[in-house]
């Protein structure tokens, strides 16, 4: 195909530097990663092999697409800033922990703390995410398609987590000010999390997230919306019991 | 003349003392546990209970001003591209802006640079202030993340995992609504005045396998450059260290109960954890078992003092010790000039410890503008810069006397113990004998 026919995607696809995770240690993609500038050509990047490997494309601070042919370990994508990530595959534990901006997607299910103290970006995991996704979230936008396990959004800060299936136990425990939306059932609130009305505002964001997460055939109107009662924010002796 | 019995003395109980009836006044009228700064108050077996026995037939002492005595020491040489070096064994800890004010971590940063040592950051993030006052800034990483960010991770010379500190091992951080000021709430993502809740546990690891994977996370996005620490309470100083080690750690902090925080819960301080003494023996056990001892470097932190304290943590096998409570006073904390003020607050000079209402008459512990203006950062820094040059003078003094041309040098054969419990904590003889409590006879 000519190359002034190709869509930027497929352009980019066919000059995709590959970097195979059987033959190379991961020390050198990450490495690699780091050198790029804001002027690089290497925009596109192809990860074979990643087997589970652990720190995937962590660091990455230049606005490049890695696509990932598999399934990765922990903190995949750890502290991106301004990457394109994509996951074909599953993600260990603490994939996007403190993302600062670009995004993550994770094709298949993702585990444990999930977008943890993520400051920024959007984090989209298309099946499940396990406990804890979003725990001590400070900004980042965060949408699964699947369910979400016990204790999410742990002391979320803020940010907000949209969420197409059910939620497990405790969602929201000692949450400030992050915004959850749940289309299913939530096992339960956690302490100080109410359920709070949906506004049109609350309409509006959650389809700007759902269009950006390429979720299609699902309306905004079917979530309900959770956040903090804001009742432990100043220690009081009465609520003693809430802790 | 009617006869009387004679009156006996009014007697107070030793259980039930003064300070013991006040609490319990105290918490009957508030409902709330008492919250304080700084670290165990209460008398433990410490530094105070070693002595060092000198020169004599057997040893030679070093020329007091002729002899050359080292105080380098490089940290994170393990797996770090870029160790710390250090011009003396005196490090500043981890103390948060948000607790501090501006003024008082950049006051830090400067005395630090100024003796050729490095400083830390703390529960809040890392400030222009202390990272352009301070040549060697060690980033602290914690359960709340508060402004962690990889772009300060990147410009941090050392990263330092914090597990716990002495003060409150398996406890998490508290800065009260009071101390949250516009730019306070700013770097921590939360509102203005709200009470802030520090977490006890890391949001993405748990256990010493999950460190290790956080450790090569760390190490791969700073590209192996950067020491990594990781920083412990005195809970199980033997285990702690030996986890942390091989964890990946480059270097090991351990903080013992006297090591101060910026506030916490008066019960926490008092009465969870262990003496600094008595967590270095088994934290420098665990490294000699491992064959890591000198490889793996050691800090310990809490209740350090004068240089006979560094001289001894460190004849006792210890790398480095750090400094936080005698660092703030230092720069002016508790200083008796503000008498009066700490009067009005209930406290006296000496005793003030409410470092978390924030209305520190040293303008150390503030977020008041007008209070945090009583730092003078240059003179606060030359006054901490001077107070580690004679800390460091003390122990060199007494190195020499033991022979030593260098600190690193001293040995627990050059201490023996005033007490039977500091005999056996430290692992050193009881004076004028030769017994090791736990080590031989009985």
């Amino acid at each position: 195909m000519p190359a002034n026919t190709m869509s930027k995607a497929e352009r980019d696809q066919s000059h995709a530097r590959v970097f195979d995770l059987s033959q190379h240690p991961l020390r050198e993609l990450n490495q690699a990663l780091h050198k790029l500038t804001p002027g690089s050509n290497e925009t596109a990047w192809e990860v074979l092999h990643p087997m589970g490997s652990h720190s995937v494309a962590v660091g990455v601070d230049q606005p490049v697409s890695i696509d990932v042919r598999g399934s990765v370990g922990y903190y995949c994508g750890g502290m991106n800033d301004g990457g394109a990530i994509t996951v074909h595959g599953s993600a260990g534990p603490g994939v996007a922990e403190n993302m600062m901006s670009g995004s993550i997607v994770i094709k298949g299910d993702a585990s444990q703390y999930a977008g943890a103290t993520g400051r920024g970006g959007l984090l989209v995991i298309e099946g499940n995410a396990s406990s804890r996704c979003g725990i001590s979230m400070k900004g980042i936008d965060i949408v699964v398609h699947g369910n979400i396990g016990h204790m999410s959004a742990f002391m979320a800060q803020s940010g907000n987590l949209v969420v197409l299936g059910d939620a497990g136990d405790a969602l929201g425990d000692s949450i400030y000010e992050a915004r959850l939306f749940v289309r299913g059932k939530v096992e339960s609130l956690g302490a100080d999390c109410i359920a709070k009305e949906m506004r049109p505002e609350h309409i509006e964001l959650v389809q700007g997230l759902l269009d950006k997460a390429g979720v299609t055939g699902v309306k905004a109107s079917e979530f309900k919306r959770y956040g903090s009662a804001r009742k432990l924010y100043n220690f009081n002796i009465d609520n003693a019991d809430a802790y | 003349m009617t006869y009387r019995n004679p009156p006996t003395t009014p007697r107070k109980s030793a259980t039930f003392d003064d300070y013991t009836l006040s609490e319990i006044r105290r918490a009957a009228a508030t409902g709330i546990y008492d919250i304080r700064g700084a670290g165990a108050k209460r008398k433990l077996p410490h530094f105070d209970d070693l002595l060092f026995l000198g020169a004599s037939i057997s040893r030679y002492p070093l020329e007091g001003y002729r002899e050359r005595c080292d105080t380098s020491v490089v940290l994170g040489s393990r797996h770090a591209k870029k160790p710390i070096e250090l011009k003396i064994p005196i490090t500043i800890a981890g103390m948060s802006f948000g607790s501090l004010s501006g003024p008082a971590k950049e006051a830090l940063g400067r005395g630090a640079t100024l003796s050729g040592t490095s400083t830390t950051t703390g529960d809040g993030g890392m400030t222009e202030e202390e990272r352009g006052h301070s040549k060697q800034l060690v980033y602290q990483y914690l359960p709340s993340r508060y402004g962690m960010n990889p772009r300060d991770l990147r410009r941090a010379d050392a990263i330092e995992v914090v597990v716990g500190q002495g003060a409150k091992p398996g406890g998490g951080g508290m800065l009260l609504g009071q101390k949250i000021s516009d730019r306070v709430a700013e770097m921590r993502t939360l509102p203005k005045g709200i009470d802030q809740r520090s977490a006890s546990r890391h949001p993405d690891w748990t256990g010493p396998d999950d460190l290790e994977i956080k450790i090569l996370e760390l190490r791969e996005i700073t590209d192996w450059e950067k020491p990594i620490y990781v920083k412990v309470g005195g809970a199980r100083p033997y285990y702690d260290t030996a986890l942390a080690v091989k964890a990946g750690a480059d270097v090991v902090v351990v903080d013992g109960m006297q090591g101060g925080t910026a506030a916490t819960q008066e019960v926490f301080i008092e009465n969870v954890g262990q003496p600094t003494l008595a967590c270095i023996r088994p934290a420098v056990q665990a490294l000699q078992d491992l064959g890591m001892h000198r490889k793996v470097q050691l800090i310990v932190s809490g209740g350090i003092r004068n240089g006979a304290d560094v001289a001894k943590a460190l004849a006792l096998g210890v790398d480095a010790v750090s400094i936080g409570t005698a660092a703030l006073v230092a720069l002016g904390d508790n200083d008796p000039r503000w008498q009066a003020e700490y009067n009005a607050l209930g406290s006296t000079a000496g005793a003030y410890d409410d470092w978390h209402e924030g209305r520190d008459p040293a303008g150390i512990t503030t977020q008041d503008p007008e209070l945090m203006k009583r730092v003078d950062p240059i003179a606060a820094g030359r006054r901490l810069a001077n107070y580690l040059k004679v800390m460091t003078l003390e122990a060199q003094t007494i190195a020499r006397a033991c022979g030593k041309n260098s600190l690193h040098n001293l040995e627990p054969e050059d201490l023996v113990a005033l007490s039977i419990e500091a005999a056996a904590m430290a692992g050193v003889p009881l004076a004028g004998t030769n017994w090791i409590p736990g080590k031989n006879g009985f």
